[in-house]
């Protein structure tokens, strides 16, 4: 069968792929830059084709909630928003990482603190890796570079999700959310049936029939020392993830003497910026982590074996640059480039900044 | 090959989909696309732009310092953006309302009256396909008209498509002002 080949914007694309991924439930609120994903989905209608629940809620947070609702009886569920609207959401999801339950939140970034700016942001690095809301604990963090990966990353969110029974971040800015491509859409998966459900998710408390024992979904638990065991089987949850699910990409590492370190759409301006680098006789490669927790840190720390210096390109203040710094031990020089408030940098600054930083 | 284009204008001028539709043709033309909206603090300023690639190989930065091709459709976008025309690229501008030429010696400049051209056709709105047959005429990439038709097809709801054939004749005559 002949591939699909679409032009469509990061957003865009996130609807389509949830429809095509056999998603029970979108539940969301607009919020710029990303209100395409709510508009795309009300325009295709998924309600009348797949059967997939389709709702614009009355606020992030009752949106958060009715996905820890959907969750809870199995249903593949998400929500999307973008910064502000994220932070809003921060006490829904630590109780459905607390809950054990599977969802996907993205996360189109734009430039805060506050309401702050609808132009493109990476600075909420801190609040997807390191919890965000209250509690140990983490959610599985995928950032995209292009269209495709908006689209790669649906699938490979809910099926990591389901897995390991967390939740699942896709942590996109405003230059991936607005920018359009071309993408390969995948092919249309039916939605689980009920038994379907049933046997994947014996946890799910959706109707027992007299089958089976209650089924409880929740994150409390009054007894400490039930408490301590919960959080002792999601810290080794979280290990085998660490192990099994780190991803990321190298570009050029091998021959260069300066490596950057960034992810998202920043990770292909820092490539146009290795080229131009190139042509002036500075070799640059670069790892663009792709899941940012687990943040690849024995990646990192191998490629920055014989090199001269690490930049790290984010749009932040400088957030992974912690990451990087401990992954690395703090054996070569690492410094931090970003621009704030959503500017975005261009290619050139990069090298400029490689410059000031390594070499002049 | 790779052309790297940014178009700049007034909103509502039809920018976006300008460079929607050429990036459809070059989807069209199997090559790999990139179209990058600017939405950004610059477009207080009233104006809209939008970074199109169009390449052979894989696309990395969509956000980029200089251009093969500008298209600048006012007075704020020309003076914005001829600096970073690249060196023996295209700077393309409609003279309509412009009071400050381009005076760069070292990339071709093609003044076209876009305006006075849609005019005749006699439906403004065709006003930027009409820029966009002038910008395929002087591209160095030439992107077949079969292709550009299939973008335009596929760019545009089909409740609209009653008016491709007016969209066609506007792109051919833009194509007449190089």
């Amino acid at each position: 069968m002949k591939e699909e080949v679409k032009l469509m914007k990061g957003n865009e694309a996130i609807a389509h792929a949830a429809i095509r991924y056999g998603c029970d439930g979108y539940f969301g609120y607009p919020i710029t830059p990303q209100s395409e994903v709510l508009e795309t989905l009300e325009v295709l209608m998924p309600w009348e084709t797949t059967g997939m629940t389709v709702l614009q809620a009355e606020s992030e947070v009752a949106a958060i909630n009715m996905i820890y609702g959907g969750a809870a009886s199995g249903k593949a569920v998400m929500t999307s928003s973008s910064s502000p609207g994220i932070s809003l959401k921060q006490e829904g999801i630590s109780y459905m990482a607390g809950a054990e339950l599977p969802a996907l939140i993205l996360n189109v970034m734009r430039g805060g603190p506050g309401l702050g700016t609808i132009q493109p942001s990476q600075a909420d690095y801190f609040q997807a890796t390191k919890g965000g809301g209250h509690g140990d604990y983490h959610l599985i963090v995928l950032a995209p570079s292009s269209v495709q990966e908006m689209v790669d990353f649906v699938g490979l969110g809910f099926d990591l999700s389901f897995k390991y029974r967390t939740p699942a971040m896709i942590l996109a800015d405003g230059i991936v959310g607005q920018m359009m491509e071309k993408v390969v859409l995948p092919e249309q998966r039916p939605r689980r049936t009920e038994e379907e459900i049933r046997r994947q998710c014996p946890w799910a408390a959706n109707g027992r029939a007299g089958l089976r024992p209650r089924n409880v979904v929740t994150s409390l638990e009054l007894e400490s020392s039930k408490m301590e065991e919960i959080n002792h089987r999601l810290q080794n949850r979280y290990r085998e993830i660490q192990e099994n699910e780190t991803r990321w990409e190298e570009l050029d590492v091998a021959d260069a003497d300066y490596l950057i370190v960034a992810f998202g759409s920043v990770a292909r301006i820092c490539a146009k910026a290795k080229d131009i680098a190139k042509e002036k006789g500075i070799k640059v490669g670069i790892v663009r982590p792709i899941t940012l927790w687990p943040f690849p840190a024995e990646a990192v720390r191998k490629a920055a074996e014989g090199k001269k210096g690490i930049l790290c390109v984010e749009l932040n203040a400088g957030q992974m640059i912690e990451d990087v710094r401990l992954s690395i031990h703090d054996a070569i020089p690492v410094k931090h480039f970003g621009r704030l408030g959503g500017i975005i940098p261009s290619p050139q600054e990069v090298v400029d900044a490689l410059e000031k930083n390594f070499i002049n | 090959m790779t052309e790297e284009i940014i178009i700049a204008g007034f909103g509502g001028q039809g920018v976006l989909s300008m460079g929607k539709i050429l990036a459809y043709s070059g989807l069209m033309d199997d090559k790999e696309v990139t179209w990058m909206p600017s939405y950004g603090p610059e477009q207080r300023g009233g104006t809209a732009n939008v970074t199109v690639i169009i390449s052979d190989e894989r696309i990395s930065s969509p956000v980029l310092d200089t251009y093969d091709i500008v298209v600048a459709l006012n007075q704020q976008s020309l003076d914005k953006f001829s600096p970073r025309v690249k060196k023996g690229g295209i700077l393309m501008y409609d003279t309509n309302g412009i009071h400050k030429h381009p005076t760069r010696t070292d990339v071709t400049l093609l003044p076209i009256n876009a305006m006075e051209a849609t005019l005749e056709l006699g439906n403004s709105k065709a006003y930027n396909m009409v820029v966009m047959g002038a910008l395929l005429e002087a591209m160095p990439y030439k992107l077949p008209m079969e292709n550009v038709m299939k973008g335009l097809k596929k760019s545009i709801p089909e409740r609209h498509h009653h008016l491709l054939p007016l969209n066609q004749q506007a792109i051919e005559k833009g194509r007449t002002l190089i």
